[in-house]
């Protein structure tokens, strides 16, 4: 077995790839933003559900290859439950790790996040990771200014690399 | 023809295939590589191919022994590169069905044939609210510069649709053909479906209403015998590197009726008679289009790899190439689901295979068989229109050349078969 394929295709990452989390449509949507990544084709839509400043769930549906698949499975799973602060501030760490440009301490339920640092030595491969977490950044950012459910559209073609 | 120097292993010979494949693979130094420590399987040939020993040989000859500026010096080496340079041309006009060699053009690619076209012919003939149609299935080479020239003349850009089987739908083709139309821009075989389209039916049609036809040969002349005459271009354009021919090689044919009536495109040295500060007169077809210093290296080898190509004669190529499809596609249906691009029926058809698989993305599928040394390509294939038609955002594509044989199909469908139970989907 190619040892560099399977530090793309870690085990955590197809596990996430074959049976993604957060594939449940939410009662009540605060957030809901579309992410492409136009280099590969994939997209992603994301909607998320605001309570007392709470993330209170997240939906992801992402049509894509497995790392993006992956990625926003893992941040459904990750982010859900969590102060809103704290979301946006570990979403733009993840973003940052994954362009190598820093790396943040995440907190123990990233661990599987922390797998997709693989893709790092595909640099094709980089955005399909990404475009996940800068459509959360993006809706985050914009349901603080009161746009939350303005049906943004982010692409990580916008991601300087 | 080129008499058979002995060096290469690139004969027809008696056997089923018609083509001894074995000792064509060893003319290619680059298929002993191993990737990722599986033997090189390389089936991106849509996207550019191989180089065979004798090519690669031609250039490094030229750099050793000849090298020299071409056309203007006195000397002997200058002399020699400019023999060899238009013995090229000579050849090339022979390859495409024995047109004058003064209507062949170099340029650097394909992609600078079909600009070359449109901003010199297409500049003095296209006028406002003319029409140029071009294709549903057409690569952005031959999309873009048109898409540019309409909206520079506030023309038209019409397209002819394709059938759910890969086809031009021609069933209204009149409506989309009309007396306005100045120019069709078709390719000769789709570099995603694989379709050969009929090229001398839209030329006659062209012709009725006294439009020009252009063709994109980049993926037929690789692979079929072309005869530009019967197929009835007006202008036809291919590229050196998908023929085992070096990187930014390209040919334009025009007949020599429209070239001698174009302005020139680039400008500056070569390309001009006589200069004076205040006037500039142009040189002669085909010299007028090939303004400074060309890719001399490149053309000379190119020849190599035209008289490798004739060795083996290109009905042949054509014929093993179709058998070698046949396979793939029998192998191929042992994977359920999978979904091929294109007309099903060989005939109708060349050997770029695009496919999807229900499950997993083309980049994955692309990047796993590239660690079983299985070099595919996956993407839009530079044809974003025609997968918006398809509903797909991208395709794998396998495409094979005369170096490929069963062996490599067949590793192609195992590593498929491999990832599949990889990504357990």
């Amino acid at each position: 077995m190619s040892s560099s394929l399977d530090e793309m295709y870690r085990e955590v990452i197809l596990d996430h790839f074959r049976s993604p989390r957060g594939r449940k449509p939410l009662a009540k949507v605060d957030i809901t933003t579309d992410g492409i990544n136009p280099s590969c084709g994939d997209e992603l839509a994301l909607h998320a559900q605001v309570e007392d400043g709470i993330l209170k769930d997240v939906h992801v549906d992402c049509k894509g290859c497995a790392i993006s698949v992956a990625s926003g499975s893992m941040l459904a799973a990750a982010v859900k439950g969590r102060p809103f602060a704290e979301v946006l501030r570990l979403a733009e760490a993840v973003r940052k790790m994954l362009k190598g440009e820093e790396d943040a301490a995440l907190p123990e339920e990233f661990e599987d996040v922390e797998a997709l640092k693989g893709v790092r030595q595909f640099p094709v491969r980089v955005k399909c990771a990404l475009l996940a977490w800068v459509t959360l950044i993006e809706g985050l950012k914009n349901y603080q200014s009161g746009h939350g459910t303005d049906k943004a559209r982010v692409s990580t073609e916008d991601e300087k690399s | 023809m080129q008499p058979d120097t002995g060096k290469s292993h690139a004969t027809v010979t008696g056997t089923l295939t018609g083509l001894d494949v074995a000792a064509i693979k060893e003319d290619f130094p680059i298929l002993n590589e191993t990737v990722h420590g599986h033997r090189l399987v390389y089936l991106d040939n849509a996207a550019s191919s191989q180089k065979p020993r004798e090519v690669i040989d031609a250039l490094l000859d030229h750099y050793r022994h000849n090298h020299a500026n071409i056309h203007r010096g006195l000397h002997t080496l200058a002399d020699r590169s400019t023999q060899l340079y238009e013995r090229t041309r000579r050849h090339v006009a022979q390859f495409i069905g024995g047109v004058k060699p003064e209507e062949i053009i170099f340029t650097s690619g394909t992609t600078e044939s079909i600009n070359l076209v449109a901003y010199t012919w297409g500049e003095a003939n296209i006028r406002e609210g003319d029409e140029i149609v071009i294709t549903e299935m057409e690569h952005h080479a031959n999309l873009v510069p048109w898409y540019q020239l309409a909206r520079r003349k506030n023309a038209v850009l019409k397209q002819i649709p394709i059938t759910v089987c890969g086809h031009l739908d021609l069933s209204n083709v009149d409506k989309i053909v009309t007396p306005r139309t100045r120019l069709v821009a078709v390719c000769h075989m789709s570099n995603v479906l694989g379709t050969v389209n009929p090229v001398r039916q839209l030329a006659d049609i062209a012709r009725k209403v006294g439009a020009r036809i252009l063709v994109d040969g980049a993926q037929s002349a690789p692979h079929m015998p072309v005869d530009v005459t019967e197929l009835g271009a007006d202008f036809f354009v291919f590229s050196s590197h998908k023929m085992l021919g070096p990187t930014g090689v390209g040919v334009l044919y025009g007949r020599y009726d429209l070239l001698e009536n174009m302005p020139p495109f680039h400008t500056g040295g070569e390309m001009i008679r006589e200069v004076r500060f205040d006037k500039v007169t142009w040189n002669d077809v085909p010299h007028r289009f090939e303004a400074g210093t060309p890719n001399i290296a490149g053309v000379i080898a190119f020849d190599a790899a035209l008289t490798y190509l004739e060795r083996i004669g290109m009905a042949n190529v054509h014929h093993y190439e179709s058998e070698l499809t046949r396979y793939a596609f029998e192998r191929l249906a042992e994977l359920p689901g999978l979904e091929i691009q294109g007309p099903q029926v060989v005939e109708q058809r060349g050997g770029a295979i695009s496919f999807t698989d229900p499950d997993i993305h083309p980049h994955d599928i692309s990047t796993f068989l590239d660690s079983r040394g299985i070099a595919i390509r996956a993407g839009h294939h530079c044809a974003q229109p025609l997968m918006r038609i398809l509903g797909k955002v991208a395709t794998a594509r396998a495409s094979h050349y005369i170096y490929n044989d069963r062996n490599d199909i067949d590793a192609l469908v195992d590593a498929l078969k491999e990832m599949r139970k990889y990504f357990g989907v």
